[in-house]
């Protein structure tokens, strides 16, 4: 059994309501921040854990504090990212669904930290049963005076608010995710300024995905020196994993960053093995922007080493034959599952989120959904292959946010280790409308020359 | 139905206003058209978006460019039960396509579409967040996970009953 942070106590019945967390030693961080830190301290503590943001980008925490502009006069926000959209993710909907409190004490500390009285909880609006969920754990923390006004006599006010998104992928992007709770469209900002200067209302904001602000909590009971014990290089503490795909047992899972992706995939402690006794194809394993990766390299790296389920394991060989940790979205397909059709359904997932700002992503996702399209249903021309691999290439980099980049990261990955599947539906295209390309030798680990 | 706020939604109204600082009364807007989408009979018509706008005192372009932004606002009249499907990546490769083809064919509509009898629209969806859970569909704020054939025949007859008992 790993080291278990957050999820330690999700099995506890009535964990949800405030009296059984409190009872299961809930809200001492709080208590022991407010009480006995000070604001720079926490900062400190945070930076000293090597906390990395979980939302996907994986930027140290307490160095995004440390960017906060202080002016004087001018009030700060916290704000939480709960705008889980990157498919295959649905790690942060599981802390707020069963241990609400966790993160509304991840909250508290964070927003004392940065000076927040008015903190805000940005979820996207498919989660509509969640809300209640919040807000009645904000309601209950308040009456226990973890909320309101002169918080355990410091003097220190907050309020947290929930605020439901209206759909729209791009709003996880931190200045899009501002430019929608000041009620406008969900186009990202150019930056400088960075929101740490000119977020919200143009105050200085830091915005943290909701994993972040819960890991906040262990971090100051047990102290950063203790939590960056955890884990291995700067791949600290533990992440949540949620799986899906072909596996036995889909879930959330926290994992403590020294587990291999064999064991992950194949133990029954997390994933059990692949369904139905079938064999394992491809693995996206970090939500459906980072590259996806054929078995044969989840497993090992080029170098013919045990791949790790951690930042660097993960994304050793870069792109030509790594992939990324990202939002811990780990996308599992078996032997069956066709990588055209799949990067196809991506395809087009991305380019109905592009905001329309920028050219390159807002026609770039268009083209590439339409070729993927035409090649999944058979009419694809070998010059399309190509023709995909330019227009990937010419969105990433080229955009304000990384929407483009995560559009393009999928097909450029689906062409460089399945561009033989890609040729096949090309070649027999009316083959490829009931059959499958299959395995080939995908599952069998072979060796990569470096 | 009139488009007006009622006395409790009017009250929901205000408690989403209060949320900001005074003069940022426009960052309810989203919150604000889901309240009026679930009291104007689940979509929001021109008159809806106008009569926010005017209770948010911008202007109604400030609330159109919005309302046609999110994916969420249904800007013509829907069934009285949405099936939104999910069809990205990771439902796809757990059946959702097959769950698609067989609510076309028990409801008889395409995608977009409306049943007759106006109890149900069929709308597709892309990745809602509950992948491990596939395949999967959102009725109104309720997620029905991990569906079958069998499981969409009874999610359909309880709405069914549902609909018939008021």
């Amino acid at each position: 059994m790993g080291v278990k942070l957050l999820l330690d106590k999700a099995n506890v019945p009535g964990i949800r309501t405030y009296e059984v967390y409190r009872r299961e030693g809930g809200y001492r961080a709080v208590e022991k921040a407010l009480k006995e830190m000070t604001t720079d301290a926490i900062v400190e503590e945070v930076k000293k854990s090597g906390l990395r943001g979980r939302g996907g980008a994986g930027f140290p925490t307490g160095m995004k504090w440390s960017f906060i502009a202080k002016p004087e006069g001018v009030p700060r926000h916290l704000v939480c990212n709960a705008d889980e959209s990157e498919p295959g993710t649905f790690k942060d909907r599981y802390l707020m669904e069963f241990l609400p409190h966790l993160l509304i004490e991840g909250l508290i500390i964070s927003s004392f930290a940065l000076g927040s009285n008015d903190t805000y909880i940005y979820i996207r609006g498919e989660y509509a049963w969640i809300p209640d969920i919040l807000e009645e754990a904000i309601e209950e923390a308040k009456a226990a005076g973890w909320l309101g006004k002169n918080i355990l006599g410091t003097g220190f006010d907050c309020n947290i608010h929930v605020q439901r998104g209206g759909g729209a992928y791009i709003c996880g992007e931190e200045t899009a995710l501002i430019e929608s709770l000041e009620g406008k469209r969900g186009n990202p900002r150019i930056k400088p300024p960075f929101p740490a200067i000119q977020g919200l209302w143009m105050r200085p904001t830091v915005v943290n995905n909701v994993e972040t602000l819960a890991a906040v909590v262990p971090i100051i009971n047990m102290g950063g020196e203790e939590y960056a014990k955890i884990g291995v290089g700067k791949s600290t503490g533990t992440k949540l994993i949620s799986a899906c795909g072909n596996i036995n047992k889909p879930g959330v899972y926290e994992i403590d960053m020294t587990i291999t992706v064999e064991e992950f995939i194949y133990s029954d402690e997390y994933c059990g093995g692949i369904k139905d006794g079938k064999k394992l194809k491809a693995c996206i394993p970090g939500g459906s922007s980072v590259p996806i990766l054929p078995a044969n390299l989840l497993l090992t790296t080029a170098k013919g080493e045990p791949r790790y389920m951690n930042y660097e394991s993960l994304s050793d060989g870069g792109f030509a034959t790594g992939s990324m940790l990202g939002s811990g979205g780990f996308i599992v397909l078996d032997e069956d599952q066709c990588i055209v059709k799949n990067t196809y359904t991506l395809a087009r997932f991305y380019r109905h989120e592009s905001c329309g700002q920028c050219s390159p992503c807002r026609e770039g996702t268009g083209w590439m959904e339409k070729i993927l399209q035409k090649i999944e249903t058979g009419k694809g021309e070998m010059s399309d292959i190509d023709l995909l691999w330019d227009i990937q290439r010419k969105i990433e980099g080229n955009t304000i946010c990384p929407l483009g980049d995560a559009a393009s990261w999928p097909v450029a990955a689906a062409i460089r280790h399945f561009r033989d599947e890609f040729e096949w539906h090309v070649k027999n295209p009316e083959l490829a409308q009931t059959s499958n390309f299959g395995l080939q030798h995908y599952a069998d680990p072979i060796h990569v020359p470096a | 139905m009139a488009t007006i706020f009622n006395d409790t939604q009017m009250t929901e109204f205000k408690r989403l206003v209060a949320r900001y600082p005074e003069g940022k009364q426009k960052s309810a807007l989203l919150p604000a058209l889901h309240l009026a989408q679930d009291s104007f009979g689940g979509w929001l018509s021109t008159e809806a978006l106008d009569y926010v706008a005017s209770l948010l005192q911008i202007e109604p372009i400030e609330v159109y460019e919005v309302a046609t932004f999110y994916s969420m606002y249904n800007l013509k009249p829907v069934g009285k039960f949405v099936f939104e499907v999910c069809q990205t990546g990771p439902c796809m490769i757990s059946g959702s396509d097959n769950i698609i083809d067989y609510i076309k064919k028990t409801l008889d509509i395409k995608p977009g579409e409306t049943t007759k009898d106006g109890l149900f629209t069929l709308k597709l969806v892309e990745c809602l967040g509950a992948c491990g859970y596939a395949p999967m569909m959102q009725v109104g704020k309720i997620y029905k996970e991990h569906l079958t054939k069998e499981k969409v025949d009874s999610i359909i007859a309880e709405y069914r009953a549902q609909a018939s008992n008021n």
